[in-house]
């Protein structure tokens, strides 16, 4: 125990007149400020965008290439949504690599092996991860067993498993929906578009982008509008235009982009959903809430009368479907679930939350910024090999930059606490 | 005249935006005890932080002399070095661990690399006479009681050869006999030429201990009063940390009492640790709406325990009894029922029980009612936003905005915090637990006036404190606890500390 107590940390925080704190990690820029801690992981990702878009001469942001990062990455960025979840309300789920294994290996021997019609057997899959997310969940949130120790001991019990349904061997191939699903575009519906020097483009794709920056800027514009009816301080008008601004052109960028090569991988599809539903859930719900209340301090989430067991064990459940979708998009991909599958993705997914600024002691993260440190994580692959860097310096570079992530975050916590 | 033993002068300490310190001076001489006195948030523990070297030399202005010479501590073992010992209110033992590891941890008694524990164990044991604690030393921190591991902070003081020691709040956690004898044993180190500095809020200590007095408002040395000359009344210290003369301590409220609003009939609670242990033991007492009433009781009586076991049975094993709600017997299983049937409890402990510190204001305010501020599990923000703004003006919670976070606002404003998070839930019953503790002195005029607030809207208020005179200025009635069983219940005009106490103490010989 530190000789340095909370207690002192705010005596000194507080001024004799009780008078207003100190907003540290802030940098004011003429009426412009800006939260570091929040918003450091943005800035950090467009400058690693920018990084290899010159260091690859702009064979980063290649249509096909964009496609690419997206389609590869997208079950890590899935089991990111479950884990910052997870990690938000102080556990963690070492499981989830062994988990997208089994799940795909259910998925495979119920389509493949005994002919089963493809969406009952999604469906049976997704209650299987439930099924186990519910088993760990149990053992952490009833029983009282750490999560490192119950995730742990699921890691090895659920790769065992997968071997174990798949006797050691691949299974394949997916009907083609599935692979469709994990790997495929959405249909031109629409035909396609000149779009002047930049060739032909999928119409419906890009009417699907302007859709989006519709239902962004209208959504963020109500907002500002109530916040302003209730009294609340809002943004500037020249940031807010600014902002929405920047937001369209990275929607529109990545559409056109991505209209350009096929059409909108159904992955993204999938994902898009996932995030807009994710997001709110934590902001908007009593559920979210009461999540970063348990890791905010789990005693007085207890004393305001959170349900915290029940709390928990859905977070794991929910982690198993989403494990589950991530097991059949993956193995889907692949054409083949294999004993091998989702090897060491759960260390992928921490560490997107992390670089994404969860918070060690949990009680702090966002969806958003988990899916941006998975981004991170998939631009640094990418971009390092599209330069022919060896895997080797890949993994070295990802090390650093998760270390570097979390002890940005440390280092501006401590500022905060200023006396430490 | 006694040669000065500390001088630290023209002390200013900047944080980013904030000036804690600001020329600040301090004189100690030689073998007194030195208290410094001031709000919450006034720089005393800035202060001792600057003279311990938990801020090193650089990171603030002035100079330090100790001992005739300059002192530029780079940190904690410099000045440990030196012979300054710093004790902090929430003491850091290692509950695990026994008395004379504690004593020693840091500056183990080792031969060639080996502990040697028999000469641990033996030195600890001559500390602990010096400082008046029977217990064996091999027994662990955690089996012995917080007025006596304070003890176990001064023996380690003691250990390494202390010349100037410093006690941040000594006396906050403990029970009127544990402070006496700590007072006593303050006055026997002075009498061996230990110099001792130390910051209380309890002034009738500081008036009984205290040869010289340093007040610290707002960051500056206000004054220093000499003790000697026996003018110095509590009421003089309060004006000088204030800066304005209180005469009244405790607003004027008169009552309207109403229908009875909660009874508790033969409450029985057992310890969780010790499952053979009555902690509370037949209790019954009864609340009702727009009256205050108080539960006074030594440390250790089992007031937290009655009121937790009550909310929810957050605290305690085997519970029995009956609780009766506006006169029908009602089943609290859990917080979520307490909540349901309107009552309230406010932690005496806000950082561990009561506020989430990493959270904002509006959403520690909404953590307890949130269902309240949602429609089919989906929250209203700006609803939230709306009531938690109504709490920062209507309570007088000090902070720019409610996305202020929570952990950086004083004891006061915190508190304000948490009785706007219960409030919220609208409840028929706050239980209030310590409701001033570590606040400073105007804050708690202010909780006093929310307080009788709550009663005059016909609210049942039961008030838990360790402090007579809040007890007395603040409540309708009061009961005593002592042992787990209530001992007596005492109307307002009946009530005095003499009353209070010996009924508090009843059954203890």
């Amino acid at each position: 125990m530190s000789s340095i107590t909370p207690a002192d940390v705010k005596k000194v925080g507080a001024k004799g007149d009780g008078g207003a704190p100190r907003q540290p990690g802030r940098v004011s820029l003429g009426g412009l400020s800006l939260n570091l801690r929040s918003s450091g992981i943005y800035i950090a990702f467009a400058l690693i965008v920018v990084l290899f878009s010159v260091l690859t001469d702009g064979a980063m942001l290649e249509p096909q290439n964009i496609s690419n990062i997206i389609v590869q990455n997208s079950y890590v960025l899935i089991l990111a949504i479950g884990m910052i979840l997870i990690i938000i309300a102080g556990h963690i789920d070492l499981s989830v690599g062994s988990v997208v294994a089994v799940t795909g290996a259910l998925a495979a021997v119920l389509m493949v092996n005994m002919g089963w019609p493809w969406p009952l057997a999604l469906l049976v899959t997704l209650v299987a991860g439930a099924l186990i997310g519910a088993w760990q969940g149990y053992w952490i949130a009833y029983f009282g067993i750490p999560a490192f120790i119950v995730t742990l001991a699921g890691m090895l019990l659920f790769r065992a498993l997968t071997m174990t349904v798949l006797g050691n061997q691949g299974i394949g191939p997916f009907p083609d929906q599935v692979r469709t699903l994990a790997n495929g575009f959405t249909n031109g519906y629409l035909g396609n578009i000149g779009l002047g020097p930049l060739g032909g483009a999928d119409l419906f794709s890009l009417l699907i982008g302007i859709v989006a920056i519709a239902g962004m800027v209208s959504a963020q514009w109500r907002t500002r509008n109530a916040r302003k009816g209730y009294g609340q301080s809002v943004e500037p008008m020249g940031l807010f235009v600014l902002k929405m601004a920047a937001g369209a052109a990275l929607i529109l960028f990545l559409v056109v982009q991505l209209a350009r090569f096929k059409n909108l991988p159904w992955v993204l599809v999938l994902l898009a959903i996932l995030v807009l539903a994710y997001s709110l859930m934590a902001n908007r719900t009593v559920f979210g809430r009461q999540i970063y209340a348990i890791g905010g301090n789990l005693q007085a989430a207890v004393m305001s009368g959170v349900k915290v067991k029940s709390v928990v064990f859905w977070i794991f459940v929910n982690m198993g479907v989403l494990s589950a979708i991530a097991g059949i998009i993956f193995a889907g991909r692949l054409n083949q679930a294999g004993p091998t599958a989702g090897n060491s993705f759960e260390l992928d997914a921490i560490a997107a939350a992390f670089i994404g600024g969860a918070a060690v002691q949990g009680g702090v993260g966002k969806v958003v910024g988990a899916i941006t440190g998975g981004l991170i994580m998939a631009v640094i692959n990418n971009g390092m090999s599209l330069i022919g860097s060896p895997s080797e310096r890949v993994m070295l570079v990802k090390g650093a930059v998760l270390l570097a992530a979390v002890a940005f975050d440390v280092w501006t916590k401590r500022r905060a606490g200023a006396s430490r | 005249m006694t040669e000065h033993i500390l001088r630290m002068s023209g002390i200013t300490k900047t944080f980013p935006g904030v000036k804690a310190l600001q020329d600040v001076n301090l004189s100690v001489r030689r073998g007194e005890i030195h208290a410094i006195c001031g709000e919450n948030g006034a720089g005393k523990s800035t202060l001792m932080k600057v003279l311990s070297g938990v801020y090193p030399h650089g990171e603030y202005e002035g100079e330090i002399t100790f001992e005739g010479k300059r002192c530029e501590f780079s940190g904690i073992r410099d000045s440990e070095h030196a012979g300054i010992v710093i004790i902090h209110q929430e003491l850091a033992l290692s509950p695990q661990l026994s008395i004379a590891e504690n004593i020693f941890l840091g500056n183990e008694r080792a031969k060639r690399g080996l502990i040697d524990w028999n000469r641990t164990n033996y030195e600890a044991d001559e500390l602990m006479k010096r400082v008046g604690l029977r217990e064996n030393p091999t027994t662990p921190i955690s089996d012995i009681g917080v007025g006596k591991q304070q003890l176990v902070e001064i023996a380690k003081a003691l250990s390494k050869e202390v010349k100037l020691l410093i006690l941040d709040e000594p006396t906050a956690a403990l029970n009127d006999d544990d402070s006496a004898h700590l007072l006593d044993l303050l006055r026997g180190l002075r009498d061996e030429g230990i110099t001792c500095v130390i910051i209380s809020h309890k002034l009738n200590e500081v008036i009984a201990i205290a040869d010289a007095v340093t007040i610290i408002r707002d960051g500056r040395t206000i004054e220093t009063l000499e003790m000697a000359s026996g003018q110095v009344t509590e009421d003089r210290i309060i004006s000088g940390m204030v800066g304005r003369a209180l005469d009244n301590r405790f607003p004027p409220h008169e009552p309207t009492i109403g229908e009875e609003a909660l009874r508790i009939e033969d409450w029985t609670v057992y310890s969780p640790s010790q499952p053979d242990r009555k902690v509370v033991d037949g209790a019954s007492l009864t609340l009702r709406r727009g009256e205050i009433v108080g539960l006074a009781g030594l440390m250790g009586a089992g007031r937290t325990e009655l009121a937790m076991s009550v909310f929810g049975r957050t605290y305690g094993v085997h519970i029995s009894g009956k609780i009766f709600k506006d006169g029908k017997p009602v089943e609290i299983r859990n917080v979520q029922d307490a909540i349901k049937y309107g009552i309230a409890y406010a932690t005496e402990d806000r950082k561990r029980y009561g506020l989430n510190l990493i959270e904002d204001i509006k959403r520690n305010i909404s953590a307890a009612g949130l269902k309240g501020l949602a429609k089919r599990g989906w929250v209203n923000e700006h609803e939230e936003y709306r009531v938690a703004e109504q709490f920062h003006k209507s309570m007088n919670i000090k902070a720019p905005s409610v996305d202020a976070v929570v952990g950086k606002l004083s004891g006061g404003n915190q508190q304000k915090v948490v009785l706007s998070k219960w409030i919220l839930t609208e409840p028929d019953v706050l239980i209030l637990d310590e409701p001033t503790r570590g606040i400073d002195v105007g804050a708690k005029y202010e909780i006093y006036t929310i307080i009788n607030r709550l009663a005059d809207q016909g609210k049942a208020v039961l008030v838990i404190s360790s402090e007579l005179p809040e007890l007395l200025g603040l409540c309708d009635r009061i009961y005593t606890l002592s042992e787990g069983r209530i001992t007596g219940e005492v109307p307002r005009q009946e009530a005095t500390q003499e009353r209070l106490m010996y009924l508090m103490t009843k059954g203890q010989e």
